[in-house]
């Protein structure tokens, strides 16, 4: 149960009140104390005025999962009041705004209620509708900091950091957490049984979020050309890359940009202006989500028929439709493995957590090239979006791009005639020209049917000979891209299958469910298509449960497709409501399917 | 180029550019259009235009979308690369390709169906852009390749070869060019090569998109009595309302530009567009002018041709984007990755 350094808090309020400037205060400040924390940002597609929730789960053993119950709920936001007070666990806290009476109908047993004056003591305060509503969240700050036990020289450091160039800010600021700190030793005994003490668990990591390590790692890998259309959960991620080219790609000199960013006026012509730059040679790359891909489906298509290297970037939402915005879902897996008409699959790639994401750039743009191919990196919105704790990231400086099967000048001078789909090495992928090198490098590029040379062709034969060789191709990847991880454990019971950011709660799983006695190895996989790995361990096992945010089990069905283990084999554990996954579903999923199995089986 | 496939030979007096091509080197492959298609016409013009420019083929890429126009960009520079994209998208291609190198020389063939229609927004937002591009379309009013459906340029009352009248508004890709704020606008007929070819040429040397719109009749689909886009109509209602002519760099100027009926705009790259005074002492650096006029000219049925406007002082998309003038493929990968030390530095900010 909850203790030092163990437990979980959650602050319910309204958008577009400032509160998520205190809400990362509060998580920093914890992680600068050296304790494991993570943040989960549950917030509405809206700009103002609709509930918001940011949940803070700090976990000594390091997990980072979203957490089953809360604490601790600070409700500043009447309408969501008797939801609110319904997510403590028992024997939890509330606070809240005591300003204005608790209706009596949301008290509620076995819970203790603490009632903090926030806006009264904002109105003495402070002067102004705006500074009165900003600062209430940092007076929130000060009481959780005495309640909690937070360093409050950390803080402290971190309002100078902030506001260092601010000085009235810095001091209402400080104000306002002296406001909420002084209260709560005044009125209530701190701090409470869960609170927190320093540690020494993060000095290694970082809080960052997917998004912006994603951007990163496209500036990292060498992309030149990124082109958009703003959509929610990926907007950020272009944002990151705009923000990290005008720190390291100006020149010094002259102002001028080594990057392009063009915003397209649709995800249709972003997908264009991104094959027509991989065309020419460069690394590019768009970011969207499932609706934007719906929209480049077409495009797609193009890119793999013609052959011509691009990297996808999709950050999952809550789908079908406009859906859920802000909620996050592992529900394109399907789209993004076949994506377009036609014969037509992709390499997708997986991230688990923004670490990867930084890391995954080099990947995508050197197997897009390699492969000439588009490829997919499937994120999501609780990745892209939230601050995770990860691995401070590192580079290793010998890097360098892998441009694949490219003809230089110098090698098409010795070309007599060129074949732009001729497969010369036996591995599926036929050598290509950028336009404007040399003469004889010049080909026709067309989504029409063409034989081996790129000619047009409607012959049957020549046709099929480019797109079996294709199907070669896309065997290739299958040896090169990333293998599985695996976490084996003598004498497992069963198996469990995952991917992406189901990840964190599937590791927390396999830690309750040991304790309960059931030992489970697990798969994380980490691209389409699968390698022979894949196949192997759900073969080794006799009960294997596949783990997916999504309602439909795509990832299973992927599994049954491409490896032909039969789909009944295989154990759907669904969690699709939009929210990151907790461990508990996991375990009880795993439990009860285990619990119903013995049953069946006659005494 | 044409319709009937010519024997490889090559005319041992045929004249020579200065990178010593004839105008053959800068013919593709058979065309695949009917006999007497206008887009034809206009893809000869084009390969006397880049002869006579002495384009390096190989240093142009020809872009496409889908449709008879589309196709035309197999039947020229053989040499080229060429990209036959998907319908109505071609003007985001090339933004891509142009952001990745810039250096190319980007000729955009396209039709009324592939612009006007599919590609309406592809094309508003490549001029917004100003994608330094040649951009034609072959307008014939028609879709050829499905066989005679009306297309989004068909003027109110045309008919189709089945006698069916037109009833929705045309887009005339002019008049939206100039609303825009297009920099380079033209409007060409297939059959007055004299007037298209030295418009070709002043667009490959526009600082910017240029579109020339090209009336290029279906002789199969629409090219009967009652078209408003057959050859037919066109000639009857054809008013060149400014003249040009194009003038290179590299060639010697040998009329003194203070003629009285000349009037000069100079170009980025150093050469001249020379326009003759036509009867209406036409201004074709005045937008507001231009729209006017051509506006004027559609309310008479009347085609208003001619290189309609420009205006060489405007910004391309990689002025507007800040860009180096090294072509991005060309930036060695150790100019765009920051390196270990930077990573470093970078981590304090996510403590």
């Amino acid at each position: 149960m909850s203790g030092i350094n163990d437990f979980a808090f959650k602050m319910a309020t309204v958008n577009g009140t400032g509160s998520a400037s205190a809400n990362s205060l509060l998580m920093q400040a914890i992680f600068r104390m050296g304790i494991p924390v993570t943040g989960k940002n549950i917030f509405p597609s809206n700009i103002q005025g609709l509930p918001t929730f940011y949940e803070v789960r700090v976990s000594k053993d390091g997990y980072t999962a979203r957490p089953q119950f809360v604490d601790l709920v600070v409700a500043l936001n009447p309408s969501t009041y008797a939801k609110d007070i319904a997510t403590v666990r028992p024997g939890g806290y509330l606070v809240y705004d005591s300003s204005w009476p608790l209706d009596a109908e949301l008290e509620r047993e076995g819970i203790t209620i603490l009632g903090i004056p926030f806006g009264r003591m904002c109105v003495d305060t402070f002067v102004g509708d705006r500074d009165r509503t900003l600062l209430r969240n940092i007076v929130y700050a000060g009481a959780l900091a005495a309640l909690l036990e937070i360093d409050m020289d950390i803080i402290g450091q971190m309002l100078i950091e902030k506001f260092s160039k601010k000085k009235k800010l810095l001091e209402s600021n400080n104000t306002a957490i002296r406001l909420g700190y002084d209260y709560a030793k005044e009125h209530f005994a701190c701090p409470l049984p869960f609170h927190l003490e320093k540690m020494d668990a993060t000095g290694d990591s970082i809080l960052i979020d997917g998004n912006t390590a994603a951007g990163l790692g496209a500036v990292y890998a060498g992309a030149t050309v990124g082109a958009w259309y703003p959509i929610t959960p990926s907007t950020s991620l272009m944002e990151a890359f705009r923000m990290f080219c005008e720190r390291y790609r100006v020149e010094p000199e002259t102002g001028l940009h080594k990057y392009c960013i063009i915003q397209a006026e649709d995800e249709l012509s972003a997908a264009g202006i991104v094959i027509g730059a991989g065309w020419a040679g460069a690394r590019a790359f768009t970011n969207t989500s499932g609706p934007g891909i719906s929209l480049m489906q077409e495009f797609i298509g193009l890119a793999y028929y013609t052959e011509i290297p691009a990297v996808f970037y999709d950050i999952q939402r809550t789908g079908p439709a406009t859906g859920m915005p802000t909620r996050t879902q592992q529900c394109d897996l399907m789209s993004l493995a076949y994506a377009s008409h036609g014969d037509t699959k992709h390499i997708v790639l997986f991230p688990c957590s923004p670490e990867e994401c930084f890391y995954i750039g080099t990947t995508a743009f050197d197997l897009a090239e390699r492969f000439q191919t588009p490829v997919f990196v499937a994120s999501d919105l609780d990745i892209g979006m939230n601050d995770w704790m990860c691995k401070r990231l590192v580079w290793d400086d010998s890097y360098q791009p892998d441009r694949g099967k490219v003809l230089d000048a110098a090698a098409l001078e010795q070309v007599k005639k060129f074949s732009r789909y001729l497969d010369v090495d036996g591995d599926g992928i036929a050598a290509r020209t950028l336009p404007g090198v040399h003469p004889n490098g010049a080909y026709f590029v067309r989504g029409s049917g063409h034989d081996k040379h790129g000619a047009y062709t409607e012959d049957s034969d020549a046709y099929q000979e480019v797109v079996d060789r294709l199907t070669r191709k896309f065997a290739t990847a299958a040896t090169v891209v990333p293998a599985p991880e695996f976490h084996l454990q003598p004498n497992a019971h069963v198996a469990i299958v995952s991917l992406g950011s189901c990840h964190t709660a599937v590791l927390e799983a396999i830690d309750r469910l040991r304790e309960q006695g059931i030992v489970a190895d697990y798969m994380r996989i980490k691209a389409f298509p699968f390698n022979s790995s894949v196949r192997e361990f759900i073969d080794a096992h006799d009960a294997v449960f596949v783990v997916e945010q999504n309602r439909d089990a795509q990832l299973r069905s992927l599994l049954a497709i491409e490896t032909g283990v039969p789909r009944d084999n295989m154990t759907p554990v669904l969690d699709y409501g939009g929210m990151p996954l907790t461990a508990n579903v996991v375990v009880t999923a795993v439990t009860n399917h285990l619990a119903n199995h013995f049953a069946q089986v006659p005494a | 180029m044409t319709s009937i496939a010519k024997p490889p030979v090559r005319h041992p007096g045929l004249q020579r550019n200065a990178l010593g091509f004839t105008v053959r080197d800068y013919e593709g492959a058979m065309s695949t259009l009917c006999a007497g298609c206008g887009h034809d016409s206009v893809t000869a013009a084009l390969v006397q235009s880049f002869w006579e420019l002495s384009l390096p083929p190989h240093r142009a890429a020809k872009m496409s979308g889908i449709g008879c126009s589309s196709k035309t960009t197999a039947y020229f520079m053989k040499q080229s690369h060429g990209f036959n994209s998907v319908h109505g998208r071609m003007p985001s291609v090339t933004s891509g390709a142009s952001a990745a190198n810039r250096d190319l020389t980007y000729i955009g063939i396209s039709g009324d169906g592939d612009s006007l229609s599919i590609g309406l927004g592809q094309l508003s937002h490549a001029i917004r852009r100003n994608v330094r591009m040649l951009y034609v379309i072959d307008n014939n009013g028609v879709y050829g390749l499905t066989k005679g459906q009306f297309s989004a340029s068909a003027d109110i009352g045309s008919t189709s070869k089945k006698g069916e009248a037109n009833m929705q508004q045309p887009i005339d890709p002019v008049l939206l060019a100039l609303t825009l704020g297009a920099t380079f606008v033209a409007r060409s007929f297939s059959g007055d090569k004299a007037q298209l070819v030295p418009i070709l040429k002043a667009g490959l040397s526009h600082n910017g998109l240029a579109l020339i719109d090209v009336i290029s009749p279906c002789v199969t689909f629409n090219d009967h009595e009652g078209s408003t886009k057959s050859y037919k109509f066109t000639r009857e209602h054809e008013v060149e309302i400014s003249a040009a002519d194009f003038v290179p760099l590299r060639r010697e100027i040998t009329a003194p530009d203070t003629e009285s009926d000349v009037s000069v705009v100079a170009m980025h790259d150093g050469s001249t567009v020379r326009f003759r005074k036509t009867a209406d002492s036409y201004d074709p650096t005045d937008r507001e002018q231009a729209y006017a006029h051509v506006r004027a000219c559609q309310l008479r049925h009347e085609v208003a041709t001619g290189l309609l406007f420009i205006d060489e002082s405007g910004q391309d998309m990689h002025a507007m984007a800040n860009t180096v003038q090294r072509p991005l493929v060309d930036v060695p990968f150790a100019d765009l990755c920051p390196g270990n030390a930077a990573l470093q530095s970078l981590m304090a900010r996510y403590r």
